[in-house]
C-alpha cells in the first residue's frame, strides 16, 4: 500500500485499488489540493497518521488542538482555501469545539477531522469516546461520521463542497478507528448529489432593479460592507459600484480591508467603537445597502436606533440573514460577487449627493479616532500607528481579542482585502497567536504582525513552538497593560470600577519566555523608544516579540454603551 | 395561531437531532413533532406545530431549517388545505353500570373501544387536534388514569380538487 504514498497522481491509480480508509483519506485530500494541515495525534488516529506519515502533505503539530484549529482559520481567512484540521477522538475533538464554534459565527471554511473509538464499542463510554457530532452539531455546517470506508472519500469531497462553497463554514468529519484501517474503495469522483444543499448565487434581478430605483430616489445613500464581500472576492466590483454611484462606504469590524482604508468615500469601521462618522451615517441613512453583513448586535447597537429611516437593502448569500435582525425592505439572496456585477450592468444616472457628502466626509474629518499622547507613557494606539507606518499599511494583522484589537481595527487604516484575520462573532481568547501563524503559513511573503493582548497571549502561547519549528517571521506584539483590558474598561464604566478578577497580578517575563523559546524579544516601556523598538522588531528577518508596556487604564473610545443607539456616542472628541 | 410545518428530510441517522438541537439553539418552542417515513425509502417527514408564533419567527424557523443540509423541503402548511391528523389513546375509569353511556358519549367522535377491564376501558380516537382536545375535555369528568397524543402529520390535499373547490366558490358568488 505504501507505493501510493509519495507520488502525487496516484489517485488515478487508486481509484480502481482496495485502501484503507486512512489511505482513502490521504487521496481524498489530495483530490482536494490540500497541501498543508494542522492536527495533533492521539490513539483513535493512529491509522490516520500513519497514512500521513511521509505522504507528502505537509503535517503543523501544534502543541494543543485548539492552537491547530485557529491556525487552520487564519490560513482559510487569508488564502480563501479551507483549512485542514485533525484531532483525536475525546480530548482531541473537544479541544476543536472553540475553534469550531469561532469559525462558524465568521464563516470560515475548515474541514476538521476527528478520530473516533471503532463503530462496534461507540456508546460504551470507550476510552476516549465522546460524541462529537452531538457536541458539534450546532457549531458545524454540517457534520459527519462516517459508518462505512466506502463512505468515507464520497463524505471528504461533500465535506469540501460544503465547508467552502455558499457561506462557507466548518464540517467536520468524525471517523472511527475501524473504518480508518478497513479496506474500502475511492469514490468515482462523479458529481455530489446534495439535493437539500443548493447555495443560490445568482441575484434577482427584479431585485437589483428596486435597488437602483430606490438610488434615484435616495438622498442619503450608505454601503455598508462586511466579510461577505471578502469571502466573494467582490473588492474590485464593490470598488467600482460605490465610485460610479459616489456612495460612502462603512464597513463592519470583519469587512475592513474589502473597501479601500484610505479612499476618500470611506468613513471607517462602524459599530461598538467604530468611527463617529460611520455611525452617525448609518444612523442618518436613508437608503442602506448592507453587502455581506450580517447586522451583528456590535454593529447595530439598539436596533431600534439603528438607520432609523431608511429603506434597507441586504445582500446576503445566506437567506437566514435576511430579517433575523433587522427589517429589510429589498431582500437579495446572492453571492456578493454577483450581485454587485448585476448592479453595475444597469447602468442609471447618477445623481449628486451634495449635501448629504458634506454632512458625512466632514463629520470624518472633524472626529476622526483619537487619543491623547503623553510624554513617557507608551500610548496602546500609538503602537497601532506605528505599524501601520512602519509596515506601510501592507502587512496581514491578526488580533487576539478584547481592547488591542479595537485600537487595531481603529488605528491600522486597511487597504487590501484579506490582511485582517480576527475573532469577530464569537471573540475568542487565545485566537491571536496561532491564528497568526495560519496566516503566515499561507501567505509565507507577507509580513503577519500578531498584535495581541497580555491575557489572550497567554491562554494559547504554547504555539511558539510552531513559530520556532517552522521559521516563521511572525512580528508578535504585546500590547501589555496587565489587565484583562475590555473587561476592566467595562468594570470602570458599568461597575463601580469594581475590577473583580481583571487585573494580572503576576506576568512572566515575556522576553524571557520568548528567550527559552530561542525568539529575539524586546521590551520597551518609554513612548520615546516606541519607534525604534518597532522598526528593529518589523526588519527581524526572523520571528520577534516585542512587550510593549503600555499605559494601563487606557480606554477604548469612542464607544457605544450596550442597549445605546449609534447616536449615542461616548467618547466623541472633535479634532 | 398554532403553526404547522411539514419537513422532508433524509432518512439518515441524526436528523431528528440536528433538527431539536436547532429549536434548542435558536431558542424556538415546538408544541410537538412526529416523525415518520414516506412514499420514498431515503426521505421522512417531520411535522412540527409550533405554538404562537409570530410571522417573522416562522420565517427564521423555516430558513434555519432549509439552511440544514439534510433538510429536503420546508412547507408552512398552516393556511394551506390540508388533512391533519392525530391519535389518542386513552385509558378512563368506567364502571360497569355506566359504560354503556360511555359508549354513546365517545360514539359522535368516531373513538373506539380497545381494551376493556374492569374498571377502565381504553379508548382510541383519530382526528383533527381540536376533535382530540374536545374528546379528552368530555371525558376529563369520568376519570383519565392515562392518556398518549400522538402529535398531528399532516399531507396538503389533492391541488385538483382544491382548485376546483376555489373554482365552484366562485360562481357561486353572487354578484351584487
Amino acid at each position: 500500500m505504501d507505493k501510493f504514498a509519495v507520488d502525487g497522481s496516484s489517485a488515478k491509480v487508486a481509484s480502481s485499488c482496495m485502501m484503507s480508509g486512512a489511505q482513502i483519506l490521504v487521496e481524498s485530500l489530495r483530490r482536494e489540493n490540500v497541501d498543508l494541515m494542522f492536527g495533533y495525534p492521539g490513539g483513535a488516529v493512529l491509522p490516520l497518521y500513519d497514512a500521513l506519515y511521509q505522504c507528502g502533505i505537509r503535517h503543523v503539530l501544534t502543541r494543543h488542538e485548539q492552537g491547530a484549529i485557529h491556525m487552520a482559520e487564519g490560513y482559510a481567512r487569508v488564502t480563501g482555501r479551507p483549512g485542514v484540521v485533525i484531532a483525536t477522538s475525546g480530548p482531541g475533538a473537544t479541544n476543536l469545539v472553540t475553534g469550531l464554534a469561532d469559525a462558524m459565527m465568521d464563516s470560515l471554511p475548515i474541514v476538521a477531522i476527528t478520530g473516533q473509538v471503532s463503530t462496534e464499542v461507540i456508546g460504551t463510554d470507550a476510552f476516549q469516546e465522546t460524541s462529537i457530532i452531538g457536541i458539534s452539531t450546532p457549531i458545524t455546517k454540517h457534520n459527519y461520521q462516517v459508518r462505512h470506508v466506502d463512505e468515507l472519500s464520497q463524505v471528504i469531497r461533500e465535506s469540501f463542497h460544503i465547508a467552502s462553497t455558499g457561506r462557507p463554514g466548518p464540517v467536520l468529519i468524525d471517523i472511527p478507528k475501524n473504518v480508518a484501517v478497513s479496506l474500502g474503495r475511492l469514490d468515482d469522483g462523479g458529481p455530489l448529489s446534495l439535493p437539500g444543499y443548493q447555495p443560490n448565487l445568482e441575484p434577482n434581478l427584479l431585485q437589483l432593479k428596486r435597488i437602483i430605483e430606490g438610488l434615484a430616489e435616495a438622498e442619503r445613500p450608505l454601503l455598508l460592507v462586511g466579510a461577505g464581500v471578502l469571502h466573494a472576492k467582490a473588492h474590485r466590483e464593490l470598488l467600482q459600484f460605490a465610485e460610479v454611484y459616489q456612495l460612502p462606504v462603512v464597513s463592519t469590524l470583519l469587512g475592513l480591508g474589502a473597501f479601500p482604508g484610505t479612499h476618500p468615500q470611506f468613513l471607517g469601521m462602524a459599530g461598538m467603537h467604530g468611527s463617529y462618522a460611520a455611525n452617525q451615517a448609518l444612523y442618518e441613512t436613508d437608503f442602506l445597502i448592507n453587502i455581506g453583513s450580517r447586522f451583528d448586535d456590535r454593529l447595530t447597537g439598539n436596533v431600534r436606533h439603528f438607520a432609523p429611516n431608511a429603506t434597507i437593502v441586504h445582500i446576503d448569500i445566506d437567506p437566514a440573514e435576511i430579517g433575523k435582525n433587522i427589517r429589510t425592505h429589498i431582500p437579495v439572496v446572492a453571492d456578493a460577487k454577483r450581485a454587485l456585477m448585476g448592479l453595475l450592468r444597469m447602468g442609471q444616472e447618477v445623481k449628486d449627493f451634495a449635501q448629504w457628502k458634506e454632512r458625512v466626509y466632514g463629520n470624518k474629518r472633524e472626529f476622526p479616532f483619537w487619543y491623547v499622547p503623553e510624554a513617557d507613557i507608551i500610548k496602546p494606539q500609538a503602537v497601532l500607528q506605528q505599524l501601520y507606518k512602519l509596515t506601510d499599511g501592507d502587512a496581514i494583522v491578526v488580533t487576539d481579542v478584547g481592547q488591542h484589537q479595537m485600537w487595531a481595527a481603529q488605528f491600522y487604516t486597511f487597504q487590501n482585502p484579506d490582511c485582517w484575520v480576527t475573532s469577530g462573532g464569537l471573540g475568542t481568547m487565545g485566537f491571536g497567536l496561532p491564528a497568526a501563524i495560519g496566516a503566515q503559513f499561507g501567505k509565507p511573503d507577507k509580513t503577519v504582525l500578531a498584535v495581541l493582548g497580555d491575557a489572550g497571549f497567554q491562554m494559547t502561547l504554547q504555539e511558539l513552538s510552531v513559530v520556532v519549528e517552522a521559521k516563521l517571521p511572525i512580528k508578535m506584539m504585546i500590547v501589555n497593560n496587565g489587565s484583562l483590558g475590555m473587561v476592566r474598561q467595562w468594570q470602570e464604566l458599568f461597575y463601580n470600577e469594581r475590577y473583580s478578577e481583571s487585573l494580572l497580578v503576576s506576568q512572566p517575563d515575556y522576553v524571557k519566555l520568548a528567550d527559552a523559546y530561542g525568539i529575539p524579544a524586546y521590551r520597551v516601556e518609554k513612548a520615546s523608544e516606541l519607534s525604534r523598538v518597532l522598526l528593529a522588531a518589523v526588519e527581524e528577518p526572523g520571528p520577534v516579540l516585542v512587550d510593549c508596556r503600555v499605559a494601563a487604564l487606557e480606554n477604548v473610545y469612542p464607544m457605544i454603551a450596550p442597549g445605546k443607539g449609534l447616536h449615542e456616542m461616548v467618547g466623541v472628541v472633535p479634532l | 395561531m398554532n403553526r404547522i410545518l411539514s419537513v422532508l428530510v433524509n432518512n439518515r441517522a441524526g436528523v431528528l437531532h440536528r433538527v431539536t438541537a436547532l429549536f434548542l439553539r435558536k431558542g424556538f418552542n415546538i408544541q410537538n413533532i412526529t416523525v415518520g417515513s414516506t412514499e420514498l425509502e431515503n426521505q421522512s417527514r417531520m411535522t412540527i406545530v409550533l405554538s404562537e408564533t409570530d410571522e417573522v419567527t416562522v420565517e427564521q424557523v423555516m430558513k434555519q431549517l432549509h439552511k440544514q443540509i439534510d433538510v429536503l423541503k420546508v412547507s408552512d402548511l398552516t393556511e394551506e388545505p390540508i388533512v391533519a391528523r392525530e391519535l389518542v389513546l386513552l385509558q378512563v375509569n368506567s364502571p360497569l353500570n355506566s359504560r354503556s353511556t360511555l359508549i354513546t358519549l365517545i360514539d359522535p367522535f368516531r373513538a373506539r373501544i380497545l381494551d376493556v377491564g374492569r374498571d377502565t376501558v381504553m379508548i382510541e380516537a383519530v382526528g383533527k387536534p381540536e376533535k382530540v382536545d374536545a374528546l379528552i375535555a368530555l371525558l376529563r369528568p369520568y376519570g383519565i388514569l392515562q392518556l398518549a397524543r400522538t402529535g398531528v402529520t399532516a399531507l396538503t390535499r389533492d391541488s385538483q380538487t382544491t382548485q376546483e373547490i376555489a373554482r365552484l366558490m366562485r360562481s357561486n358568488a353572487l354578484n351584487l
